[in-house]
């Protein structure tokens, strides 16, 4: 009997999943649509940026171009865009604001996880209520209040605020929950160890994969951020990469060599595909860790 | 004892000095510049002639919000950025959660998930200015894809990407689509991942088919990711700037059927500095978004509200 119903089943098997076969077949041609579209989208820049202008103009093609050396010469020494101080204000920028999103997020969070002090669970639901809050609408009132006390052009305005970021504690938080405990922390005390450098020799090593993983997030977020630098720096020498992009774009002579211009895009865009590409499997560990409450 | 008792009222009191920088700065740098938003959008305030001369502050009550309505400027975009964003989300969460549903299925069992997940979420990473440029230079009159389709015979010689309204409106949906599909496939994943596998087992041996098994076991569990997907999505897509901007070159697109809230919010700030209209439309923006956030949290979640109030009164007929 048993063996029998095996052996229907057996036979059945194959005309059973043809319907599966045919499906299957067709989910894997769905995704590889979309994965085409996006390889064709970040291949046809690294070919771009390596092609003379005139070659841009006639078409795509598979295989890159020997301008590359030459675009990259041309953008970077282009009068009046500062690529290279862009690229170099970018960095800046995006480094000193990470490293303190990281830091001060983790050590609020080790405050809100270790003590038990007056006020914490109002300052825990505060920080998770202006969450919600849009970022570039409140950053509206800020740039008003730079223009009427004539502070433009200042960085410190965009990274000291950058001390401040929700949503990392929040990921902060959870991260410890989950690995640190207390039991650790009084051990550090009964060595003599001080507060603060119980946080930094002690905690700051055990929450390593957490830290790295949102610096990253935040240093990719600020290297990409337009709308409030764009709103602050207005001197030329000082511009990040995405304004450089921005403005180029909008006072667009239409001879502008085309090569030159995917090598912009290319530099702006390579350096967190690269990133990404390394740390892929962090990066997507940590977009649902961060944000999934469960 | 009360040595010992001393000491960890000593310790706790660290918790304020480490909160402390947060706060400040959270404090100085946005709520400070968010209540003078609302304040001063009760208040003329603007730079005349070119900006020398300055005009205010003076107190004028809803003028600008009457003015703000009246001039029918910000209704206008605002309905672009709405259709844009639903031009970009609607597709984004049926292809998503179509997506999410593959990557799990038992089923299924399909191979290389981790490639194409991989590449599919690589474009959230991307820089939107770089991004936009590269589809603009793509899809201009003269781009690589324009003239492909027009020599494929696909699109008609006089068609244009950039000169009329809905197919530039829909190409910001689409590069708002290509950053966004994978991030939120990925996070729909996570949520159907957590959801108890024995259910879906229990529900199969009891013959539902694979579509009741969607819409009444994960779908209802989906419903916390599903509304952090939504208000997220919401809160990016009011705030949309990058892609437009340099999408339109700062024009906002043919018709202006492409400039969002934030270019005009922007543009009054920067060119003509009318800080008056520009923090009474943010202001107008943040409510919107904050009303619609916690529409959508009371919609996603009456049930759950309606069995509270339920309980609640019980409790209380039961005091009585």
């Amino acid at each position: 009997m048993n063996t029998k119903s095996k052996a229907q089943l057996k036979k059945l098997t194959f005309l059973d999943k043809l319907p599966l076969y045919i499906m299957k077949l067709f989910i894997y041609l769905i995704l590889s649509i979309f994965a085409f579209i996006i390889l064709f989208i970040f291949y046809t820049l690294f070919v771009n940026a390596s092609r003379a202008h005139i070659d841009i103009s006639k078409g795509f093609s598979i295989i890159p171009g020997s301008f590359f050396g030459r675009n990259f010469q041309k953008i970077i020494t282009q009068e009046n865009l500062f690529v290279l101080e862009g690229i170099r204000n970018s960095l800046f920028i995006a480094f000193t604001s990470a490293a303190l999103t990281t830091y001060f997020s983790a050590l609020t969070a080790y405050a809100i996880h270790q003590y038990r002090f007056k006020g914490r669970r109002f300052i825990h639901m505060a920080i998770l209520a202006v969450m919600m809050i849009p970022s570039q609408i409140a950053g509206i009132g800020l740039v008003t209040i730079l223009y009427s006390i004539g502070w433009v052009n200042n960085y410190w305005v965009i990274i000291i605020p950058a001390i401040a970021s929700p949503a990392t504690f929040f990921f902060m938080l959870q991260y410890m929950k989950s690995i640190l405990s207390h039991e650790m922390i009084e051990a550090a005390r009964v060595d003599g160890s001080s507060e603060f450098r119980t946080f930094n020799q002690i905690v700051l090593p055990i929450i390593k994969p957490a830290l790295s993983v949102q610096f990253i997030f935040a240093f990719v977020a600020s290297w990409n951020n337009l709308f409030i630098p764009s709103l602050i720096i207005q001197d030329g020498k000082k511009r990040t990469l995405p304004i450089i992009i921005a403005q180029l774009g909008v006072s667009d002579p239409k001879n502008f060599d085309q090569g030159a211009r995917f090598m912009l895009m290319f530099l702006a865009i390579i350096p967190t595909i690269i990133i990404y590409l390394i740390f892929s499997k962090f990066i997507i560990g940590g977009t649902t860790a961060g944000s999934v409450k469960g | 004892m009360s040595k010992k008792q001393k000491t960890k009222i000593n310790y706790n009191k660290w918790g304020y000095y480490f909160v402390a920088p947060f706060i400040i700065v959270y404090v100085v740098f946005s709520l400070i510049p968010l209540l003078s938003t609302f304040y001063y959008s009760f208040f003329e305030y603007y730079y005349a002639q070119g900006g020398f001369v300055k005009v205010g502050p003076n107190f004028n009550g809803f003028a600008n919000y009457v003015k703000l309505f009246s001039q029918g400027l910000f209704m206008k975009y605002l309905g672009n950025t709405v259709i844009i964003w639903i031009m970009g989300f609607a597709p984004q969460l049926i292809i998503s959660l179509l997506m999410a549903l593959w990557f799990t299925s038992f089923r299924l069992k399909l191979k290389g998930t981790t490639f194409f997940k991989t590449i599919m979420y690589m474009p959230n990473l991307v820089m939107a200015a770089a991004f936009s440029m590269l589809f603009l230079q793509l899809f201009s009159n003269t781009g690589g894809i324009t003239t492909l389709l027009m020599d494929q015979g696909i699109i008609p010689e006089t068609f244009s990407f950039v000169d009329k309204v809905w197919p530039t409106r829909a190409l910001i949906a689409a590069m708002n689509f290509l950053m966004w599909f994978g991030n939120t496939t990925i996070l729909l994943m996570a949520g159907i991942m957590g959801i108890d596998d024995s259910l879906i087992e229990s529900a199969s041996v009891d013959g539902a088919n694979s579509f009741q098994v969607f819409s009444k076991i994960i779908l209802p569990l989906l419903k916390p990711i599903l509304l952090f997907v939504l208000v997220t999505s919401l809160v990016g897509g009011i705030q949309m700037y990058d892609i437009p901007f340099v999408f339109t070159r700062g024009t906002g697109g043919p018709q202006g059927g492409s400039q969002t809230v934030m270019m005009y919010i922007s543009g009054l700030l920067r060119t003509s500095k009318q800080y008056d209209m520009a923090g009474t439309a943010s202001v107008v923006l943040f409510l919107i978004t904050s009303v619609v956030s916690v529409g959508f949290f009371f919609i996603f979640n009456r049930e759950e509200i309606a069995d509270y109030r339920e309980e609640k009164r019980r409790k209380k007929e039961l005091n009585i």
